[in-house]
């Protein structure tokens, strides 16, 4: 199997304070890896720097063995790699379909342009139109996205994340706040979503966490300390001690 | 898969809708046509011919303030130099006898501002907020003062000046009436108010807006924040030199004032008091602004500090501007409840009115006593003649302000609560249908 991401070596310090320490990790294509650990262990900057909005202090970072760390998000974005946010990140004052639809226009190539009417292009409108029903949005369509639900708002932020069609997807905590119901629809719609892509996905919920990933690991104070699928973590001694030991406790 | 796009997509507009877009295209191009016809005279022409300006000018400002979210000071820049630059175009093209007509020269003034703009706004457009509005200050003052300096191109305080009927007649006409250079401004404007609004329309537009709302996230779909920032300024530079370059020629001259931090301010103002949330906020400024600063001048010698108290009391209690406090109204007057709201709008506007009254004639005595106040103290503000010395004058204004303010907030606070009544009625009511 090819590698969709790949972590050499990757450290990151905010001054004297080393956040993540010497992260190798691989990503197989078509994957959906979880990654897991305590709070402050650095998932989200993690995320940061595969994403480009941190750059790395040391190693190197590929996306389909090409280097990307050192790239800006948009140029990591257009490689094909897309990501959420933990905390809710759309654009509030514009609608469910304009919000899609900003994550549609580049990858459909209209870019920049500034001479075609954007209401009236079809491939756009199919795609987005795809989205807005893959994430059960069709109802709420023209309602300003700072007015949705926090379950919608969710729902939303993740159709943002896939809608331009990249095949590497990182989520970040999208089931966070959640209810139980909520939880579980959310689960159904990544699994649809990321069918056939690449996935990568901190989550807490440990039900999400194992129901939904290939392989799983372990990160704990900026160190990966173990990697493997759902059986493997669940047995490691050192997983045990250092995370889900405190949890069952 | 292609009946998605139409059931989950919003509608594309019916024949009615288009007909009726268009229509109001074709209204608006008549009424243009039709004004000199009911005002002729030449002070209401040159007014309407400012008005023009003033329209295209606010709506490329509102391109960066209302659609991108920059809050640039120093937009008169562009304004400016388009205006410097149609002048020695008109100069040049007079004693050259090339066959280039007047109409044509607010090309020239454009592709000066885009110019401008496409160099400037390179390095200003790198940051947002805050620091694009310092570094538009900055860059604002650094031209400004720079046009007092190089007294070649700028003419130094007296400006340049030019002729703009020594250039080729076009139909016959020499474009020295100012009846004709009111229809040269409106047809430019009718031009540049279509540009910008389908501006507004195209991808770009919305991921000007994008960017407006969610800079970063921006750069996760794919977009470089700083490109369309960028894009954004160059169009606005090209609608502001178009604007300034009509100023020129209306007034056949180019001053250093073109380029300074007044006009620079009155744009925001103009933007800003109109609304910047919405496409026409702009140009419902632009009229109000003009028509204000020309009609208040006339009035009184403070007109600036009314000017200014106008736009603090926008800034607080209408955030959205005149277009906002409207489009504000548009469910009830669908639910066709607009008539509830009336008489409380009655009954809080007499108190305001008060306090306003107040307000003014506290603002006039005390202008008389600091600006002038060895003369004699029957004075005249708004064609209303008052003796500043008069205690009974202080009196009332001390009245009408305590009074009016105290009952002004009362009477606002339960507007407020109809308000919130007659909207939730209305929403219900539409909900119903």
């Amino acid at each position: 199997m090819s590698t969709a991401i790949e972590l050499r070596g990757v450290e990151k310090s905010f001054g004297v304070t080393k956040v993540i320490q010497n992260v190798s990790l691989t990503v197989a294509q078509g994957e959906r890896h979880a990654l897991i650990g305590p709070n402050g262990a650095g998932k989200s900057t993690l995320f940061n720097l595969i994403s480009g909005y941190m750059t790395p202090s040391a190693g190197s970072i590929l996306l389909r063995d090409q280097t990307i760390s050192g790239l800006r998000p948009y140029q990591i974005n257009r490689r094909g790699l897309s990501r959420s946010f933990q905390v809710t990140n759309v654009f509030a004052n514009m609608t469910v379909w304009e919000n899609l639809r900003c994550a549609v226009l580049w990858a459909t190539g209209h870019r920049y342009a500034f001479w075609k009417n954007v209401d009236k292009l079809p491939e756009v409108r199919q795609r987005t139109a795809e989205i807005l029903q893959d994430i059960h949005l069709v109802g709420r369509r023209d309602v300003p996205a700072g007015l949705l639900t926090y379950a919608e708002q969710r729902a939303l932020e993740i159709g943002i994340t896939i809608a331009g069609g990249a095949d590497v997807i990182l989520l970040d905590e999208p089931t966070a706040g959640m209810s139980h119901a909520e939880t579980e629809r959310a689960v159904e719609l990544i699994r649809r979503l990321t069918e056939g892509r690449t996935l990568l996905i901190v989550e807490h919920d440990m039900s999400v966490v194992f129901g939904l990933a290939d392989r799983i690991s372990v990160l704990v104070y900026g160190q990966i300390i173990a990697s493997g699928t759902p059986e493997e973590i669940r047995g490691n001694p050192k997983v045990k001690e250092a995370y889900l030991g405190e949890e069952a406790a | 898969m292609r009946d998605l796009a139409a059931t989950a997509a919003p509608p594309l507009p019916a024949l009615a809708d288009k007909l009726k877009f268009y229509a109001i295209w074709v209204v608006v191009a008549l009424v243009l046509l039709l004004l000199p016809k009911l005002f002729a005279t030449g002070g209401s022409l040159t007014t309407f011919s400012l008005i023009g300006i003033s329209i295209i000018f606010a709506l490329s400002y509102n391109i960066l303030l209302g659609q991108t979210g920059m809050l640039s000071f120093g937009h008169a820049v562009y304004y400016g130099l388009g205006g410097f630059l149609a002048i020695h175009a008109i100069n040049i093209i007079g004693a050259n006898k090339w066959p280039i007509p007047l109409p044509l020269v607010p090309l020239i003034g454009g592709v000066t501002g885009l110019f401008f703009a496409a160099l400037i706004g390179w390095v200003s457009t790198q940051r947002s907020g805050t620091a694009f509005a310092m570094i538009s200050l900055g860059l604002a003052e650094l031209v400004a003062s720079s046009a007092l300096i190089l007294r070649t191109f700028f003419g130094g305080e007296a400006g340049v000046s030019a002729n703009r009927t020594k250039l080729l007649k076009v139909f016959g006409f020499n474009f020295g009436p100012q009846i004709q250079i009111y229809y040269l401004v409106a047809a430019w404007t009718l031009i540049a108010v279509i540009a910008m609004y389908a501006l507004t329309r195209t991808p770009l537009g919305r991921m000007c807006n994008a960017v407006r709302d969610n800079p970063e996230r921006v750069q996760f779909v794919g977009y470089d924040p700083h490109v369309v920032r960028y894009l954004a300024f160059c169009f606005a530079g090209f609608f502001a030199g178009i604007a300034g370059s009509l100023a020129a020629i209306n007034f056949e001259i180019a001053n250093s004032a073109y380029l300074g931090a007044v006009q620079s301010g009155t744009v925001l103002f103009a933007a800003y008091i109109g609304g910047i949330g919405f496409f026409i906020g702009p140009i419902v400024g632009a009229i109000f602004v003009t028509v204000l600063s020309l009609g208040l001048s006339d009035l009184t010698t403070v007109w600036q500090l009314y000017f200014g108290l106008f736009f603090i009391a926008v800034v607080m209690f209408a955030p959205g501007g005149i277009t906002g406090l409207l489009m504000m109204h548009r469910p009830l007057i669908k639910a066709g409840m607009l008539t509830r709201m009336l008489p409380s709008y009655l009954i809080a506007l007499l108190p305001t009115l008060a306090l306003i009254t107040g307000l003014m004639l506290a603002i006039e005595t005390t202008v008389h006593y600091t600006v002038n106040p060895g003369e004699d103290p029957h004075v005249k503000a708004f064609g209303i003649p008052f003796n500043a010395a008069s205690s009974i004058t202080w009196l009332v204004a001390a009245a009408l302000i305590v009074g009016g303010f105290a009952l002004a907030r009362i009477s606002w606070r339960r507007t407020a609560h109809v308000w919130d009544e007659t909207l939730t009625a209305a929403r219900a009511k539409v909900h119903a249908t």
